[in-house]
């Protein structure tokens, strides 16, 4: 069949798991060590079941869609912020490292709580698109957008909020309400989307400060781990310049006024 | 223990849950959300292909509208859609996409001029009209007669999702992330909400709502092999069952989809057949077309999966130690095709086979897809057996698909019963019969029932292991209540999930841990898992006929006459072991497109007596409006629009295209 199963050598795994539970603060941090036969086609996903159905009932983890598009199972595979569920086992060494991301409340173990931690991004950066009428004319054609447009939203909208970004950000884990790569990409989503009528001057307020566009130290962490591959370099870069000149222009507007 | 109140408890916050909570609070009420995970998480994001909406934007959509997406819905059914519903529902859906466009979607768009594509294995040129320029762009998709697929890439879902859930963001409605539903709380009358347990601490809570509405999404995971999250394992179904009182229909109509991954069961989308992609066997023949000489690879799921699987029984499969499968070759569509409109299939098989599907086939084979059955509704949403309980999107049977889903119509009609039932809720609320009084001890009696069961389970001397329970059902419910099956397999299967039932009551914890324990979990979901699984085991065997994805080998044939109903399976006493099935007609005198052959797959079917009566009024009708508009002729044959939402009824606005012969 594929390639996938060529070179099988049913290697000996073992998978060192970072655990700490804080509802049980008595038993500290701590890595456990699993033993488990590697399988063709085998992936951090199917290892981790096997690890829980045959070793050990009580390791947390998270998954949802094993398919790389939900993005549940982020965590630091090796020391590196990636997806489990599409890691393939034959792609690394016999010793594997896993822990929790960072920057994220921890659950237990492996799990952590994005979702906390998106929502409330979302909710300061209100990253939803702004549309000018509220009431929708649902019997009406709909309004006509560039296709070239549209898949430059596309490539921006591909974000899965797994949190790679942030578990690889250096002021991420210095900052806690610094938005990061994702929040930065989303307010580039909905600005380059010609139906959000916010103008720069609305961007300014959400992001022009260090916990928004100037709280990036360029280390670029971010675009280096992101599973999607989204073009987060580019967009933090963009973005900083024309907060920059909004905010020059905004300065120069206030010491006019004086 | 604690009480929270709330108008609207939706319970999933999937793109239905999440849309009809907006619905609910756009018209004034408290809705909250309780969801397993994250809801930009939920197994909505997985709908890949595109969303069925007759918008006829592109020339290959020349002549689509309502009557058109209509009758391919209804035919895709096999005849078991409520009829009326269906018109609801494609009258809604163009509605529904443009909605979105509006909320941040960004559908794929219209390029004017000419535009290359494959058809039929060959590259072709199609000429879009200048006045198509902009607008969202269909693809094709099976069983239909159009191009209606509006979609984004191959990450439709996604984009809905993301776009409705920062809308609810936008609307402030609150979502209880990791938080389950074990219980609804009832009287045998009335839904008064539902005992919730924490993921992260185990504590229970109760939630008491004026409405409570199921939109948990599908059953897959009661199949060892499927396209479906692992979230996706029935549970919310079991809720309403264990009630006693609602009803599930139709559990038996289970979907399989022809392409997912081999060995995985990842799905991959049905685009790549709209798009031009082949289905191939070991010798590289493309055997599609020996079966279905007119519509190939793009007749409907079932058909396509049986007529696979029957390939491979000839020896025509790929064989491997894993089992067997076959090809699915999109290479002809070339790399920027795949790039641009197939990304996360391109991804998908990077990640998973280390494969290039721009020049390698992909390995692919029949696994469980879509879960047609649910909680039965009317149409309003509403549990016929409990008042205040709503269901919709997967999770419900309201019912559109009958016995066979057309791919996009399932995405479709998450955000359609969003805004549909999102708005009768919203009445429902409204009315002052729908108040409640509520005794604090009734809510104290539920949450004591299921703290004991946890308890039981905790602490009690079981032995019986509840993830290799789960096991030895998926296995079972794979091999003996798939895509073909026969009497005799069927009452085995039901026997087996009795036993299994029966020994999920003494299922013991290695980790006694009440707060996040994956252990406990499973317990006690496996136990409501196996009472769905019997309900689909139970209405297989039971339905002695063959009708869209239920395929009966001892039964080959749709029976019309004996089997033009819903089966629908309560669950009357906990301590039973078997549902009570029963059955709901489907009347032949009331359907707008009475019961014939599909256009594709068997031809031969028992005809119900009705029918010539049936479709002889229709012609005369017909007659009688000659020279009416399709409204006027669609209204005197089967009238639905009362049956909408006020602010739903908006006739939808297209473009004038040229015909398609005429371009062409």
């Amino acid at each position: 069949m594929t390639k996938a199963t060529e070179g099988s050598t049913h290697r000996q795994l073992t998978i060192n798991v970072l655990r700490y539970d804080p509802h049980t603060p008595e038993r500290p941090a701590r890595m456990e060590a699993f033993q488990v036969e590697e399988a063709e086609g085998m992936t951090l996903f199917i290892a981790l079941n096997e690890i829980r159905e045959r070793l050990d009932p009580s390791l947390n983890f998270d998954f949802v869609c094993r398919a790389g598009i939900c993005g549940s199972c982020g965590m630091l595979i090796n020391g590196r912020p990636g997806l489990a569920c599409r890691t393939l086992t034959k792609h690394l060494g016999p010793n594997i490292n896993l822990a929790p991301l960072p920057a994220f409340e921890l659950i237990s173990d492996l799990s952590v709580n994005t979702g906390k931690w998106m929502r409330s991004m979302s909710e300061r950066l209100q990253a939803w698109l702004h549309a000018r009428e509220e009431e929708i004319d649902l019997g009406r054609l709909e309004e006509r957008m560039d296709p070239v447009v549209a898949e430059k939203l596309y490539e921006l909208d591909r974000c899965i909020e797994c949190g790679c970004c942030i578990a690889g950000c250096g002021t991420a884990q210095m900052r806690k309400d610094f938005v990061g790569a994702v929040g930065l990409n989303k307010v580039g989503r909905f600005r380059l989307d010609p139906r959000d009528q916010r103008t720069d001057d609305d961007y300014f307020e959400l992001i022009g400060d260090d916990d928004g566009v100037f709280g990036c130290m360029a280390l670029l962490g971010c675009h280096d781990v992101c599973p999607k591959q989204l073009p987060l370099q580019t967009q933090i870069a963009f973005l900083r310049r024309k907060m920059l000149s909004n905010g020059m222009k905004s300065t120069t507007k206030a010491e006019g006024k004086k | 223990m604690k009480i929270d109140y709330t108008d609207v408890l939706v319970i999933g916050g999937g793109l239905a849950g999440l849309r009809a909570a907006i619905a609910a609070k756009r018209r004034g009420h408290e809705a909250v959300v309780l969801s397993l995970v994250p809801p930009k998480r939920s197994h909505s994001a997985a709908a890949a292909g595109g969303m069925q909406a007759s918008l006829a934007n592109v020339i290959k959509a020349s002549g689509d509208n309502e009557d058109v997406h209509f009758a391919d819905t209804v035919r895709g059914s096999d005849w078991g859609a409520d009829q009326e519903v269906v018109r609801m529902f494609v009258d809604t859906a163009p509605k529904a996409a443009r909605e979105l466009a509006a909320w941040g979607v960004p559908w794929t768009r219209v390029q004017q001029g000419d535009n290359e594509t494959v058809i039929n294995g060959k590259k072709v040129v199609i000429s879009e009209s200048k006045e198509a320029q902009g607008l969202i762009a269909q693809r094709n998709f099976g069983g239909t007669s159009k191009w209606r697929c509006a979609y984004v890439s191959d990450s439709t879902g996604h984009a809905m999702l993301y776009a409705v859930s920062d809308q609810s963001i936008a609307a402030n409605i609150p979502v209880r992330e990791r938080a389950e539903a074990v219980a609804l709380i009832h009287d045998g009358d009335r839904c008064f909400g539902a005992v919730v347990r924490d993921l992260i601490n185990g504590e229970l809570y109760a939630y008491v709502a004026k409405a409570t509405v199921i939109a948990t999404g599908g059953a897959g995971r009661l199949y060892r092999t499927t396209s479906n999250a692992l979230i996706c394992d029935g549970t919310g179904a079991a809720l309403a069952l264990e009630t006693g009182h609602a009803a599930l229909g139709n559990m038996e109509a289970i979907q399989f989809h022809p392409t997912t991954l081999f060995p995985s069961g990842i799905l991959i989308t049905e685009g790549c057949r709209g798009d031009g992609g082949l289905l191939r066997d070991v010798n590289g023949h493309r055997f599609m077309p020996d079966y279905e000489p007119d519509k190939k690879e793009l007749a409907s799921r079932d058909v396509v999966s049986r007529d696979m699987l029957d390939h491979v029984k000839k020896g025509k499969g790929v064989k491997t130690r894993l089992g067997e499968h076959l090809w699915l070759d999109i290479t002809l569509l070339g790399r920027a095709h795949i790039e641009k409109s197939l990304r996360d299939v391109l991804e998908i098989c990077r990640s998973f086979l280390d494969i290039d599907p721009a020049k390698d086939l992909i390995p692919v084979m029949p696994a469980q897809h879509y879960t047609m059955g649910g909680v039965r509704t009317n149409y309003r949403g509403e549990s016929q057996g409990l008042k205040g309980l709503f269901a919709i999107g997967e999770a419900s049977c309201w019912d559109i698909h009958g016995f066979n889903r057309l791919g996009g119509n399932s995405v479709a009609e998450t955000v359609v019963a969003g805004m549909i039932v999102g708005e009768f809720i919203a009445d429902f609320c409204d009315r002052a019969d729908s108040d409640i009084t509520i005794a604090t001890s009734l809510v104290h009696e539920f949450l004591g029932r299921e703290q004991a069961r946890i308890d039981r389970l905790v602490d009690g001397r079981g032995s019986e292991d509840a993830s290799r329970l789960q096991q030895c059902m998926q296995e079972l419910m794979t091999d003996k209540v798939g895509v073909f099956r026969d009497g005799r397999t069927l009452a085995a299967a039901v026997e087996e999930l009795q036993q299994l039932l029966a020994r999920s009551r003494n299922i013991g914890l290695r980790n006694r841990s009440r707060g996040a324990n994956p252990e406990l979990a499973t317990a006690y979901r496996t136990q409501k898992m196996l009472k769905v699984a019997l309900c689909v085991a139970a209405g297989a065997l039971a339905r002695t006929e063959s009708r869209g994805a239920h395929h009966r080998d001892d039964f080959p044939r749709r029976d019309d006459a004996k089997w033009l109903n819903r089966t629908l399976a309560t669950w009357a006493n906990e301590d039973d072991t078997l549902p009570t099935l029963k059955y709901e007609p489907l009347d032949v005198m009331r359907m707008e497109l009475p019961p014939g052959w599909r256009g594709y797959g068997a031809k031969d079917f028992v005809p119900n007596p009705d029918t010539a009566r049936r479709s002889a009024d229709i012609e005369a009708t017909k007659k009688k409006l000659a020279g009416a508009d399709r409204f006027t002729v669609q209204a005197a044959l089967m009238p639905y629009e009362e049956l909408l939402p006020a602010r739903l009824r908006a006739r939808n606005e297209r473009i004038a295209l040229p015909s398609e012969g005429a371009s062409s």
